[in-house]
Protein backbone atom coordinates (compact mmCIF):
# COMPACT_ATOMS: atom_id res chain seq x y z
CA UNK A 1 0.00 0.00 0.00
CA UNK A 2 2.60 2.53 0.68
CA UNK A 3 4.71 1.58 -2.39
CA UNK A 4 1.39 2.10 -4.33
CA UNK A 5 1.51 5.55 -2.59
CA UNK A 6 4.76 6.50 -3.38
CA UNK A 7 4.65 5.37 -7.04
CA UNK A 8 1.31 7.09 -7.52
CA UNK A 9 2.79 10.46 -6.04
CA UNK A 10 6.20 10.22 -7.89
CA UNK A 11 4.06 9.17 -10.98
CA UNK A 12 3.11 13.07 -10.58
CA UNK A 13 6.32 14.67 -11.25
CA UNK A 14 6.53 13.73 -14.77
CA UNK A 15 2.96 15.01 -15.14
CA UNK A 16 3.42 18.34 -13.16
CA UNK A 17 6.48 18.82 -15.02
CA UNK A 18 4.55 19.11 -18.48
CA UNK A 19 1.79 20.85 -17.33
CA UNK A 20 3.91 23.94 -16.21
CA UNK A 21 6.13 23.49 -19.37
CA UNK A 22 2.51 23.68 -21.39
CA UNK A 23 1.38 26.76 -19.14
CA UNK A 24 5.21 28.60 -19.67
CA UNK A 25 4.99 28.20 -23.45
CA UNK A 26 1.60 29.11 -23.52
CA UNK A 27 2.70 33.04 -23.44
CA UNK A 28 5.37 32.21 -25.58
CA UNK A 29 2.83 31.44 -27.97
CA UNK A 30 1.23 35.01 -27.69
CA UNK A 31 2.52 36.90 -30.96
CA UNK A 32 4.92 39.73 -30.04
CA UNK A 33 7.41 40.41 -27.03
CA UNK A 34 6.29 38.14 -24.02
CA UNK A 35 7.51 41.12 -21.72
CA UNK A 36 4.60 43.18 -23.76
CA UNK A 37 2.12 41.08 -23.48
CA UNK A 38 2.89 40.21 -20.01
CA UNK A 39 3.14 43.88 -19.09
CA UNK A 40 0.51 45.43 -21.59
CA UNK A 41 0.25 48.01 -23.69
CA UNK A 42 1.23 50.96 -21.92
CA UNK A 43 4.04 49.82 -19.99
CA UNK A 44 7.10 51.78 -20.22
CA UNK A 45 9.90 50.43 -21.90
CA UNK A 46 12.02 50.96 -18.96
CA UNK A 47 9.62 48.69 -16.67
CA UNK A 48 9.72 46.18 -20.56
CA UNK A 49 13.45 46.04 -19.69
CA UNK A 50 13.23 45.10 -16.37
CA UNK A 51 11.05 42.23 -16.65
CA UNK A 52 12.72 41.22 -19.81
CA UNK A 53 16.03 40.90 -17.47
CA UNK A 54 14.14 39.23 -14.36
CA UNK A 55 12.39 36.44 -16.76
CA UNK A 56 15.87 36.09 -18.43
CA UNK A 57 14.18 36.60 -21.73
CA UNK A 58 17.57 37.13 -23.51
CA UNK A 59 18.99 33.93 -22.40
CA UNK A 60 17.89 30.70 -23.47
CA UNK A 61 14.29 29.26 -23.70
CA UNK A 62 15.67 26.00 -21.16
CA UNK A 63 16.91 29.38 -19.07
CA UNK A 64 13.88 31.27 -19.51
CA UNK A 65 11.87 28.08 -18.17
CA UNK A 66 13.98 27.48 -15.21
CA UNK A 67 14.24 31.22 -14.32
CA UNK A 68 9.87 30.89 -14.26
CA UNK A 69 9.97 27.65 -12.50
CA UNK A 70 12.31 28.69 -10.09
CA UNK A 71 9.95 32.13 -9.64
CA UNK A 72 7.35 30.33 -9.23
CA UNK A 73 8.59 27.60 -6.68
CA UNK A 74 9.29 31.23 -4.01
CA UNK A 75 5.87 32.30 -4.85
CA UNK A 76 6.63 34.91 -7.24
CA UNK A 77 3.60 35.06 -10.06
CA UNK A 78 4.46 37.75 -11.18
CA UNK A 79 2.11 40.63 -11.02
CA UNK A 80 -1.79 41.76 -12.40
CA UNK A 81 -1.38 43.94 -15.53
CA UNK A 82 -5.18 45.08 -13.99
CA UNK A 83 -4.11 47.13 -10.84
CA UNK A 84 -0.44 45.59 -10.28
CA UNK A 85 -1.74 43.40 -7.41
CA UNK A 86 0.73 40.03 -6.98
CA UNK A 87 -1.21 36.82 -8.61
CA UNK A 88 -0.56 34.20 -6.20
CA UNK A 89 -2.92 35.95 -3.17
CA UNK A 90 -5.12 37.25 -5.86
CA UNK A 91 -5.84 33.56 -7.06
CA UNK A 92 -5.64 31.59 -3.29
CA UNK A 93 -8.67 34.21 -2.20
CA UNK A 94 -10.52 32.75 -5.41
CA UNK A 95 -9.96 29.40 -4.15
CA UNK A 96 -12.49 29.85 -1.43
CA UNK A 97 -15.19 30.43 -3.91
CA UNK A 98 -14.31 28.16 -6.21
CA UNK A 99 -14.18 25.52 -3.68
CA UNK A 100 -17.59 25.84 -2.11
CA UNK A 101 -19.25 26.29 -5.57
CA UNK A 102 -17.27 22.81 -6.56
CA UNK A 103 -18.39 21.09 -3.22
CA UNK A 104 -21.65 22.29 -3.12
CA UNK A 105 -22.37 20.82 -6.66
CA UNK A 106 -20.75 17.81 -5.80
CA UNK A 107 -23.45 17.19 -2.64
CA UNK A 108 -26.36 18.23 -5.25
CA UNK A 109 -25.23 16.08 -8.24
CA UNK A 110 -25.11 12.46 -5.73
CA UNK A 111 -28.05 13.51 -3.67
CA UNK A 112 -29.74 13.21 -7.46
CA UNK A 113 -27.43 10.37 -9.30
CA UNK A 114 -27.22 7.81 -6.41
CA UNK A 115 -30.74 7.50 -5.85
CA UNK A 116 -31.97 7.76 -9.44
CA UNK A 117 -29.16 5.53 -10.95
CA UNK A 118 -30.39 2.64 -8.55
CA UNK A 119 -33.62 3.10 -8.88
CA UNK A 120 -32.63 2.57 -12.51
CA UNK A 121 -30.96 -0.64 -11.81
CA UNK A 122 -33.03 -1.88 -9.17
CA UNK A 123 -36.40 -1.38 -11.85
CA UNK A 124 -34.60 -2.06 -15.05
CA UNK A 125 -36.18 -1.97 -18.36
CA UNK A 126 -39.60 -0.39 -16.75
CA UNK A 127 -40.98 2.91 -17.16
CA UNK A 128 -38.87 4.35 -14.22
CA UNK A 129 -35.45 3.03 -15.93
CA UNK A 130 -36.05 4.74 -19.03
CA UNK A 131 -37.31 7.84 -17.49
CA UNK A 132 -34.45 8.39 -15.31
CA UNK A 133 -32.02 6.99 -18.34
CA UNK A 134 -33.39 9.43 -20.62
CA UNK A 135 -33.21 12.55 -17.85
CA UNK A 136 -29.13 11.48 -17.16
CA UNK A 137 -28.90 11.52 -21.25
CA UNK A 138 -30.81 15.24 -20.89
CA UNK A 139 -28.49 16.39 -18.48
CA UNK A 140 -25.38 15.25 -19.99
CA UNK A 141 -26.47 16.93 -23.51
CA UNK A 142 -27.34 20.03 -21.68
CA UNK A 143 -24.63 23.06 -22.16
CA UNK A 144 -24.07 24.00 -18.30
CA UNK A 145 -24.69 27.80 -19.04
CA UNK A 146 -27.88 27.47 -21.10
CA UNK A 147 -29.17 24.94 -17.88
CA UNK A 148 -28.02 28.51 -15.87
CA UNK A 149 -30.00 31.07 -17.89
CA UNK A 150 -33.01 28.78 -17.73
CA UNK A 151 -32.72 28.77 -13.90
CA UNK A 152 -31.89 32.34 -13.90
CA UNK A 153 -35.03 32.94 -16.16
CA UNK A 154 -37.30 30.65 -14.17
CA UNK A 155 -36.36 31.76 -10.20
CA UNK A 156 -35.19 35.21 -10.63
CA UNK A 157 -37.02 36.66 -13.53
CA UNK A 158 -40.24 34.60 -13.61
CA UNK A 159 -41.06 33.61 -10.20
CA UNK A 160 -38.27 35.90 -8.48
CA UNK A 161 -37.25 33.61 -5.32
CA UNK A 162 -33.50 33.49 -5.80
CA UNK A 163 -30.65 35.59 -6.89
CA UNK A 164 -29.95 35.58 -10.53
CA UNK A 165 -25.97 36.63 -10.13
CA UNK A 166 -23.08 37.10 -7.56
CA UNK A 167 -21.74 36.57 -3.88
CA UNK A 168 -21.90 37.11 -0.24
CA UNK A 169 -19.05 35.57 1.76
CA UNK A 170 -20.53 32.28 4.45
CA UNK A 171 -18.57 33.96 7.31
CA UNK A 172 -20.57 37.61 6.34
CA UNK A 173 -24.24 36.13 6.06
CA UNK A 174 -25.00 32.80 6.11
CA UNK A 175 -27.97 33.02 4.27
CA UNK A 176 -27.63 35.16 1.64
CA UNK A 177 -24.55 32.80 0.68
CA UNK A 178 -26.93 29.95 0.34
CA UNK A 179 -29.19 32.09 -1.82
CA UNK A 180 -26.85 33.28 -3.75
CA UNK A 181 -25.16 29.55 -3.73
CA UNK A 182 -28.70 27.52 -5.13
CA UNK A 183 -28.76 28.02 -8.71
CA UNK A 184 -24.74 27.81 -9.90
CA UNK A 185 -24.67 24.80 -7.82
CA UNK A 186 -27.51 22.93 -9.62
CA UNK A 187 -26.18 24.23 -12.64
CA UNK A 188 -22.51 22.95 -12.36
CA UNK A 189 -23.71 20.03 -10.29
CA UNK A 190 -26.44 18.61 -13.30
CA UNK A 191 -23.80 17.36 -15.72
CA UNK A 192 -22.09 15.53 -12.70
CA UNK A 193 -25.30 14.17 -11.79
CA UNK A 194 -25.93 12.82 -15.39
CA UNK A 195 -22.80 11.51 -15.40
CA UNK A 196 -22.54 9.41 -12.03
CA UNK A 197 -26.15 8.47 -12.44
CA UNK A 198 -25.42 6.72 -15.55
CA UNK A 199 -22.18 4.95 -14.35
CA UNK A 200 -24.24 3.67 -11.16
CA UNK A 201 -26.86 2.41 -12.85
CA UNK A 202 -24.54 0.05 -15.51
CA UNK A 203 -22.19 -0.87 -12.68
CA UNK A 204 -25.00 -1.48 -9.69
CA UNK A 205 -26.97 -4.14 -12.53
CA UNK A 206 -23.46 -5.49 -12.86
CA UNK A 207 -23.33 -6.11 -8.99
CA UNK A 208 -26.98 -7.12 -8.58
CA UNK A 209 -26.48 -9.82 -11.14
CA UNK A 210 -23.31 -11.41 -8.93
CA UNK A 211 -23.79 -14.47 -7.01
CA UNK A 212 -23.48 -13.46 -3.80
CA UNK A 213 -26.78 -10.99 -4.24
CA UNK A 214 -28.02 -14.03 -5.08
CA UNK A 215 -26.97 -15.81 -1.46
CA UNK A 216 -27.89 -12.76 0.33
CA UNK A 217 -31.23 -12.44 -1.25
CA UNK A 218 -31.60 -16.41 -1.02
CA UNK A 219 -31.22 -15.65 3.40
CA UNK A 220 -34.53 -14.07 3.44
CA UNK A 221 -32.65 -10.56 3.53
CA UNK A 222 -35.15 -6.93 2.49
CA UNK A 223 -34.90 -5.86 -0.48
CA UNK A 224 -33.70 -2.41 0.78
CA UNK A 225 -30.70 -4.29 2.80
CA UNK A 226 -29.82 -6.01 -0.08
CA UNK A 227 -29.41 -3.57 -2.41
CA UNK A 228 -27.91 -0.79 -0.35
CA UNK A 229 -25.58 -3.13 2.03
CA UNK A 230 -24.78 -5.78 -0.60
CA UNK A 231 -24.85 -4.36 -3.98
CA UNK A 232 -24.30 -0.26 -3.45
CA UNK A 233 -21.05 -1.01 -1.34
CA UNK A 234 -19.72 -2.99 -3.75
CA UNK A 235 -20.66 -0.97 -6.97
CA UNK A 236 -18.68 2.20 -5.04
CA UNK A 237 -15.37 1.64 -6.53
CA UNK A 238 -16.00 2.53 -10.71
CA UNK A 239 -18.29 5.75 -9.03
CA UNK A 240 -15.85 6.57 -6.63
CA UNK A 241 -12.98 6.92 -9.63
CA UNK A 242 -16.17 8.54 -12.28
CA UNK A 243 -16.53 11.36 -9.88
CA UNK A 244 -12.69 12.15 -9.22
CA UNK A 245 -12.42 12.09 -12.85
CA UNK A 246 -15.81 14.28 -13.38
CA UNK A 247 -15.14 16.42 -10.07
CA UNK A 248 -11.66 17.68 -11.56
CA UNK A 249 -13.93 18.20 -14.34
CA UNK A 250 -15.80 20.61 -12.33
CA UNK A 251 -12.85 23.26 -12.62
CA UNK A 252 -13.22 23.52 -16.07
CA UNK A 253 -17.14 23.69 -15.54
CA UNK A 254 -16.69 26.36 -13.36
CA UNK A 255 -15.13 28.60 -15.41
CA UNK A 256 -18.64 29.02 -17.39
CA UNK A 257 -20.69 28.44 -14.73
CA UNK A 258 -18.77 31.26 -12.37
CA UNK A 259 -19.06 33.47 -15.54
CA UNK A 260 -22.73 33.27 -15.79
CA UNK A 261 -23.58 33.84 -12.36
CA UNK A 262 -21.06 36.58 -11.76
CA UNK A 263 -19.06 34.07 -8.88
CA UNK A 264 -15.77 35.37 -7.70
CA UNK A 265 -13.99 32.08 -8.50
CA UNK A 266 -11.16 30.94 -10.06
CA UNK A 267 -12.93 30.24 -13.01
CA UNK A 268 -14.29 34.07 -13.38
CA UNK A 269 -10.94 35.86 -12.69
CA UNK A 270 -9.66 33.30 -15.45
CA UNK A 271 -12.13 34.32 -18.14
CA UNK A 272 -12.10 38.32 -16.88
CA UNK A 273 -8.35 38.10 -17.02
CA UNK A 274 -7.96 36.44 -20.28
CA UNK A 275 -10.36 39.84 -22.02
CA UNK A 276 -8.20 42.09 -20.51
CA UNK A 277 -5.31 40.45 -21.55
CA UNK A 278 -4.14 39.77 -18.25
CA UNK A 279 -1.40 37.27 -18.74
CA UNK A 280 0.22 36.95 -15.79
CA UNK A 281 -2.96 36.31 -14.10
CA UNK A 282 -3.92 33.67 -17.26
CA UNK A 283 -0.65 31.55 -16.60
CA UNK A 284 -1.36 31.52 -12.97
CA UNK A 285 -4.70 30.68 -12.98
CA UNK A 286 -4.29 27.80 -15.67
CA UNK A 287 -1.48 26.23 -13.68
CA UNK A 288 -2.55 26.12 -10.35
CA UNK A 289 -6.22 25.04 -12.02
CA UNK A 290 -4.09 22.19 -13.69
CA UNK A 291 -2.03 21.09 -10.59
CA UNK A 292 -5.24 20.95 -8.84
CA UNK A 293 -6.73 18.78 -11.58
CA UNK A 294 -3.88 16.92 -11.41
CA UNK A 295 -3.90 16.12 -7.29
CA UNK A 296 -7.20 15.33 -6.88
CA UNK A 297 -6.87 12.43 -9.43
CA UNK A 298 -4.47 11.63 -7.57
CA UNK A 299 -6.55 12.09 -4.61
CA UNK A 300 -9.50 9.63 -6.17
CA UNK A 301 -6.49 6.58 -6.61
CA UNK A 302 -5.65 6.55 -3.04
CA UNK A 303 -9.31 6.98 -2.36
CA UNK A 304 -10.56 3.92 -4.41
CA UNK A 305 -7.33 2.09 -3.19
CA UNK A 306 -8.46 2.24 0.65
CA UNK A 307 -12.12 1.10 -0.64
CA UNK A 308 -10.45 -1.75 -2.45
CA UNK A 309 -7.20 -2.34 -1.47
CA UNK A 310 -6.47 -4.98 -4.38
CA UNK A 311 -5.93 -2.66 -6.37
CA UNK A 312 -2.74 -1.22 -5.18
CA UNK A 313 -1.40 -4.49 -5.47
CA UNK A 314 -2.58 -4.46 -9.35
CA UNK B 1 -10.76 -10.42 -39.58
CA UNK B 2 -11.00 -7.44 -42.01
CA UNK B 3 -13.12 -4.03 -42.10
CA UNK B 4 -15.74 -4.94 -44.35
CA UNK B 5 -16.10 -8.88 -42.85
CA UNK B 6 -16.58 -7.14 -39.30
CA UNK B 7 -19.38 -4.75 -40.55
CA UNK B 8 -21.23 -7.32 -42.62
CA UNK B 9 -20.94 -9.73 -39.71
CA UNK B 10 -23.06 -6.69 -37.40
CA UNK B 11 -25.56 -6.22 -40.03
CA UNK B 12 -27.94 -7.88 -38.13
CA UNK B 13 -27.27 -5.72 -35.44
CA UNK B 14 -27.20 -2.22 -37.27
CA UNK B 15 -31.24 -3.20 -38.32
CA UNK B 16 -31.56 -3.71 -34.44
CA UNK B 17 -30.16 -0.33 -33.77
CA UNK B 18 -32.36 1.42 -36.45
CA UNK B 19 -35.48 -0.09 -35.30
CA UNK B 20 -34.19 1.21 -31.27
CA UNK B 21 -36.90 3.87 -30.88
CA UNK B 22 -33.37 5.57 -29.16
CA UNK B 23 -31.07 5.69 -31.76
CA UNK B 24 -34.21 6.63 -34.46
CA UNK B 25 -34.54 9.73 -32.40
CA UNK B 26 -30.68 10.67 -32.29
CA UNK B 27 -30.24 9.97 -35.83
CA UNK B 28 -33.38 11.84 -36.41
CA UNK B 29 -32.21 14.80 -34.89
CA UNK B 30 -28.62 14.77 -36.08
CA UNK B 31 -30.36 14.58 -39.41
CA UNK B 32 -32.42 18.00 -38.43
CA UNK B 33 -29.13 19.37 -37.49
CA UNK B 34 -27.32 18.02 -41.12
CA UNK B 35 -30.49 19.22 -42.83
CA UNK B 36 -30.67 22.82 -41.38
CA UNK B 37 -26.86 23.65 -41.95
CA UNK B 38 -26.95 22.45 -45.58
CA UNK B 39 -30.19 23.75 -46.80
CA UNK B 40 -30.19 27.17 -44.32
CA UNK B 41 -30.18 29.88 -47.58
CA UNK B 42 -33.15 27.70 -48.81
CA UNK B 43 -34.98 27.46 -45.67
CA UNK B 44 -35.15 30.95 -44.35
CA UNK B 45 -35.98 34.30 -46.87
CA UNK B 46 -33.98 36.08 -44.17
CA UNK B 47 -29.97 36.68 -44.21
CA UNK B 48 -28.47 35.52 -40.96
CA UNK B 49 -25.95 39.02 -39.94
CA UNK B 50 -28.41 41.60 -41.76
CA UNK B 51 -30.15 44.06 -39.47
CA UNK B 52 -33.57 44.97 -39.65
CA UNK B 53 -34.13 48.57 -37.30
CA UNK B 54 -38.17 47.88 -37.73
CA UNK B 55 -38.21 44.44 -36.49
CA UNK B 56 -35.86 44.94 -33.06
CA UNK B 57 -36.94 42.19 -30.19
CA UNK B 58 -40.14 40.88 -31.71
CA UNK B 59 -41.73 38.09 -30.36
CA UNK B 60 -42.51 34.57 -32.22
CA UNK B 61 -44.89 35.58 -34.97
CA UNK B 62 -45.57 33.85 -38.37
CA UNK B 63 -43.21 36.32 -40.36
CA UNK B 64 -40.04 35.84 -37.58
CA UNK B 65 -41.37 32.42 -36.03
CA UNK B 66 -38.52 32.42 -33.35
CA UNK B 67 -38.92 35.96 -33.06
CA UNK B 68 -36.09 38.28 -33.48
CA UNK B 69 -32.67 39.72 -31.75
CA UNK B 70 -31.46 43.15 -30.43
CA UNK B 71 -30.70 43.83 -34.06
CA UNK B 72 -33.69 42.88 -35.52
CA UNK B 73 -32.03 39.71 -36.63
CA UNK B 74 -34.28 36.69 -37.41
CA UNK B 75 -33.78 34.15 -34.42
CA UNK B 76 -34.70 30.94 -36.79
CA UNK B 77 -32.18 32.02 -40.05
CA UNK B 78 -29.68 33.19 -37.02
CA UNK B 79 -30.19 28.78 -36.30
CA UNK B 80 -30.00 27.64 -38.94
CA UNK B 81 -26.53 29.01 -40.22
CA UNK B 82 -25.36 28.49 -36.54
CA UNK B 83 -26.06 24.55 -37.05
CA UNK B 84 -23.40 25.03 -39.58
CA UNK B 85 -20.57 26.28 -36.97
CA UNK B 86 -21.64 24.03 -34.68
CA UNK B 87 -21.03 21.07 -37.12
CA UNK B 88 -18.14 22.72 -39.09
CA UNK B 89 -16.47 22.26 -35.68
CA UNK B 90 -17.70 19.17 -34.39
CA UNK B 91 -16.55 17.43 -37.97
CA UNK B 92 -12.98 19.30 -38.12
CA UNK B 93 -12.02 19.11 -34.37
CA UNK B 94 -13.20 15.55 -34.19
CA UNK B 95 -12.04 14.66 -37.03
CA UNK B 96 -8.19 15.91 -36.69
CA UNK B 97 -8.02 14.40 -33.77
CA UNK B 98 -9.13 11.45 -34.28
CA UNK B 99 -6.57 10.77 -37.34
CA UNK B 100 -3.75 12.44 -35.65
CA UNK B 101 -4.65 10.28 -31.82
CA UNK B 102 -4.73 7.15 -34.26
CA UNK B 103 -1.65 7.77 -35.62
CA UNK B 104 -0.05 8.53 -32.58
CA UNK B 105 -1.44 5.88 -30.30
CA UNK B 106 -1.21 2.88 -32.89
CA UNK B 107 2.65 4.00 -33.28
CA UNK B 108 3.33 4.12 -29.65
CA UNK B 109 1.21 0.61 -29.07
CA UNK B 110 2.81 -0.89 -31.93
CA UNK B 111 6.51 0.30 -31.69
CA UNK B 112 6.59 0.39 -27.94
CA UNK B 113 9.86 1.43 -26.12
CA UNK B 114 11.09 5.07 -25.57
CA UNK B 115 8.74 6.24 -28.28
CA UNK B 116 5.57 4.81 -26.59
CA UNK B 117 6.69 6.44 -23.54
CA UNK B 118 7.40 9.96 -25.07
CA UNK B 119 3.80 9.63 -26.79
CA UNK B 120 1.81 8.75 -24.33
CA UNK B 121 3.52 11.04 -21.55
CA UNK B 122 2.93 14.07 -24.00
CA UNK B 123 -0.55 12.78 -24.42
CA UNK B 124 -0.73 12.67 -20.32
CA UNK B 125 0.22 16.11 -20.15
CA UNK B 126 -2.47 17.37 -22.57
CA UNK B 127 -4.96 14.77 -20.11
CA UNK B 128 -4.21 16.91 -16.94
CA UNK B 129 -5.60 20.06 -17.93
CA UNK B 130 -9.50 20.20 -17.55
CA UNK B 131 -10.61 20.01 -20.99
CA UNK B 132 -12.16 23.18 -21.23
CA UNK B 133 -9.55 25.18 -19.61
CA UNK B 134 -7.09 24.34 -21.90
CA UNK B 135 -9.79 24.61 -24.66
CA UNK B 136 -9.70 28.12 -23.26
CA UNK B 137 -6.11 28.72 -22.45
CA UNK B 138 -5.27 27.91 -26.44
CA UNK B 139 -8.24 30.44 -27.62
CA UNK B 140 -7.14 32.97 -25.76
CA UNK B 141 -3.33 32.71 -26.69
CA UNK B 142 -3.74 32.11 -30.35
CA UNK B 143 -6.89 34.83 -30.81
CA UNK B 144 -10.54 34.31 -30.68
CA UNK B 145 -11.50 32.81 -34.42
CA UNK B 146 -12.75 29.77 -35.43
CA UNK B 147 -9.73 27.88 -36.87
CA UNK B 148 -8.35 28.28 -33.08
CA UNK B 149 -11.55 27.24 -31.23
CA UNK B 150 -11.57 23.66 -34.07
CA UNK B 151 -7.78 23.72 -32.92
CA UNK B 152 -8.02 23.73 -29.21
CA UNK B 153 -11.11 21.33 -29.22
CA UNK B 154 -8.73 18.76 -31.64
CA UNK B 155 -5.78 18.96 -29.07
CA UNK B 156 -8.11 18.51 -26.10
CA UNK B 157 -9.60 15.03 -27.68
CA UNK B 158 -5.91 14.03 -28.63
CA UNK B 159 -5.58 12.18 -26.18
CA UNK B 160 -8.68 10.03 -25.79
CA UNK B 161 -8.11 8.60 -29.25
CA UNK B 162 -4.56 8.15 -28.80
CA UNK B 163 -4.94 6.27 -25.70
CA UNK B 164 -7.83 4.17 -27.22
CA UNK B 165 -5.50 3.70 -30.65
CA UNK B 166 -2.57 2.55 -28.10
CA UNK B 167 -4.77 0.05 -25.83
CA UNK B 168 -6.15 -1.71 -28.82
CA UNK B 169 -2.88 -1.76 -31.11
CA UNK B 170 -1.46 -3.73 -27.93
CA UNK B 171 -4.38 -5.99 -28.00
CA UNK B 172 -4.29 -6.82 -31.88
CA UNK B 173 -0.02 -6.70 -32.39
CA UNK B 174 0.38 -10.00 -31.48
CA UNK B 175 -2.49 -11.92 -33.02
CA UNK B 176 -2.21 -14.57 -35.27
CA UNK B 177 -2.82 -12.03 -38.43
CA UNK B 178 -0.40 -9.76 -37.89
CA UNK B 179 2.13 -12.25 -37.13
CA UNK B 180 1.29 -13.69 -39.96
CA UNK B 181 1.63 -10.00 -42.23
CA UNK B 182 5.34 -9.71 -39.81
CA UNK B 183 6.37 -13.01 -41.33
CA UNK B 184 5.55 -12.47 -44.75
CA UNK B 185 8.21 -9.54 -44.29
CA UNK B 186 5.85 -6.25 -44.83
CA UNK B 187 7.25 -2.82 -43.11
CA UNK B 188 5.53 -1.89 -39.86
CA UNK B 189 3.48 1.31 -41.90
CA UNK B 190 2.18 -1.30 -44.19
CA UNK B 191 0.89 -3.46 -41.34
CA UNK B 192 -0.06 -0.32 -39.07
CA UNK B 193 -2.06 1.27 -41.96
CA UNK B 194 -3.58 -1.92 -43.72
CA UNK B 195 -3.87 -4.26 -40.91
CA UNK B 196 -4.08 -3.24 -36.97
CA UNK B 197 -5.86 0.66 -38.15
CA UNK B 198 -8.82 -1.06 -39.94
CA UNK B 199 -9.36 -3.21 -37.02
CA UNK B 200 -8.79 -0.88 -34.17
CA UNK B 201 -11.49 1.54 -36.24
CA UNK B 202 -14.45 0.37 -34.48
CA UNK B 203 -13.83 2.07 -31.06
CA UNK B 204 -12.27 4.79 -32.23
CA UNK B 205 -15.52 5.82 -34.36
CA UNK B 206 -17.62 5.07 -31.14
CA UNK B 207 -15.63 7.52 -29.27
CA UNK B 208 -15.99 9.80 -32.11
CA UNK B 209 -19.37 9.96 -32.33
CA UNK B 210 -19.30 10.58 -28.40
CA UNK B 211 -16.79 13.23 -28.70
CA UNK B 212 -18.70 15.21 -31.40
CA UNK B 213 -21.68 16.13 -28.96
CA UNK B 214 -18.98 17.36 -26.25
CA UNK B 215 -16.88 19.10 -29.41
CA UNK B 216 -20.60 21.17 -30.16
CA UNK B 217 -20.78 21.93 -26.56
CA UNK B 218 -17.14 23.17 -26.38
CA UNK B 219 -17.57 25.51 -28.96
CA UNK B 220 -20.86 26.85 -27.59
CA UNK B 221 -18.92 27.38 -24.32
CA UNK B 222 -15.69 28.95 -25.89
CA UNK B 223 -18.50 31.12 -28.34
CA UNK B 224 -20.44 31.96 -25.36
CA UNK B 225 -17.22 33.16 -23.57
CA UNK B 226 -16.88 35.28 -26.92
CA UNK B 227 -14.03 33.04 -28.13
CA UNK B 228 -15.33 31.26 -30.83
CA UNK B 229 -16.65 32.88 -34.10
CA UNK B 230 -16.35 36.30 -33.84
CA UNK B 231 -19.55 38.05 -34.49
CA UNK B 232 -21.25 39.18 -36.86
CA UNK B 233 -21.16 35.03 -37.71
CA UNK B 234 -24.13 33.63 -35.97
CA UNK B 235 -23.13 30.43 -33.71
CA UNK B 236 -25.48 29.16 -30.90
CA UNK B 237 -22.81 30.00 -28.30
CA UNK B 238 -22.59 33.57 -29.41
CA UNK B 239 -26.49 33.75 -29.51
CA UNK B 240 -26.71 32.75 -26.14
CA UNK B 241 -24.31 35.04 -25.08
CA UNK B 242 -25.88 37.91 -26.36
CA UNK B 243 -29.64 36.88 -25.05
CA UNK B 244 -28.17 37.38 -21.39
CA UNK B 245 -28.45 41.26 -21.72
CA UNK B 246 -32.13 40.84 -22.74
CA UNK B 247 -33.74 37.92 -20.73
CA UNK B 248 -36.39 39.88 -19.35
CA UNK B 249 -37.08 41.56 -22.19
CA UNK B 250 -37.07 38.85 -24.64
CA UNK B 251 -36.57 35.32 -23.16
CA UNK B 252 -37.41 33.60 -26.31
CA UNK B 253 -33.90 34.10 -27.64
CA UNK B 254 -32.05 32.47 -24.60
CA UNK B 255 -34.59 29.57 -24.80
CA UNK B 256 -33.89 29.07 -29.09
CA UNK B 257 -30.54 29.26 -29.41
CA UNK B 258 -30.23 26.78 -26.10
CA UNK B 259 -32.57 24.72 -27.75
CA UNK B 260 -30.71 24.29 -30.67
CA UNK B 261 -27.82 23.14 -28.68
CA UNK B 262 -29.62 20.67 -26.67
CA UNK B 263 -31.55 18.91 -28.85
CA UNK B 264 -28.32 18.78 -31.70
CA UNK B 265 -25.81 17.57 -28.96
CA UNK B 266 -28.48 15.26 -27.37
CA UNK B 267 -29.05 13.07 -31.09
CA UNK B 268 -25.28 12.94 -31.04
CA UNK B 269 -25.61 11.56 -27.53
CA UNK B 270 -28.23 9.12 -28.86
CA UNK B 271 -26.43 7.85 -31.58
CA UNK B 272 -23.33 7.46 -29.62
CA UNK B 273 -25.04 5.53 -27.16
CA UNK B 274 -26.49 3.18 -29.80
CA UNK B 275 -23.02 3.13 -31.39
CA UNK B 276 -21.39 1.71 -28.66
CA UNK B 277 -24.20 -0.63 -27.88
CA UNK B 278 -23.24 -1.71 -31.41
CA UNK B 279 -19.85 -2.42 -30.98
CA UNK B 280 -19.85 -3.09 -27.79
CA UNK B 281 -22.46 -4.87 -25.98
CA UNK B 282 -21.03 -5.36 -22.88
CA UNK B 283 -21.39 -1.82 -21.72
CA UNK B 284 -25.50 -1.56 -22.32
Amino acid sequence: MQSFLLWRIFSLVPILFGTSVVVFLLVRLIPGDPATALLGMEATPEAIAALRERLALDEPIVVQYLTWIGNIFTGDFGRSIQGGRDVLPLLLGALGPTALLSVAALVVSLAIAIPAGVIAATRRDTAADYSVSFLALCGLSMPSFWLGVLLILTFSIYIPVLPASGYVSPLQDPMAFLTHLVLPAITLGTALAAAVMRMTRSTMLEVLRADFIRTARSKGLSARTVVWRHAFRNAQIPIVTLLGIQFGQLLGGVVITETVFSWPGIGKITVDAIFARDYPVVQGAVLITATLFVLINLMTDIIYTLIDPRLSVA
Amino acid sequence: MNASLALRSRAPRLAAMLANRRAALGLFLVGLAVFAALFAPLLSPYLPDKPDFVAILKGPSLAHPLGTDDLGRDVFTRILYGARVSLLVGTFSVASALVLGAALGSIAGYVGGWLDSIIMRLMDVIFAFPSVLLALAITAVLGPSLTNAILAIAVVNLPVFARIARAQTLVVRNLDYVEAKRALGFGPVNILTRTILPNIAAPLIVQGSLLFASAIITESYLSFLGLGAQPPTATWGNMLRNSIAFLDLAPWLAWFSGMAIFVTVLGFNLVGDALRDLFDPRET
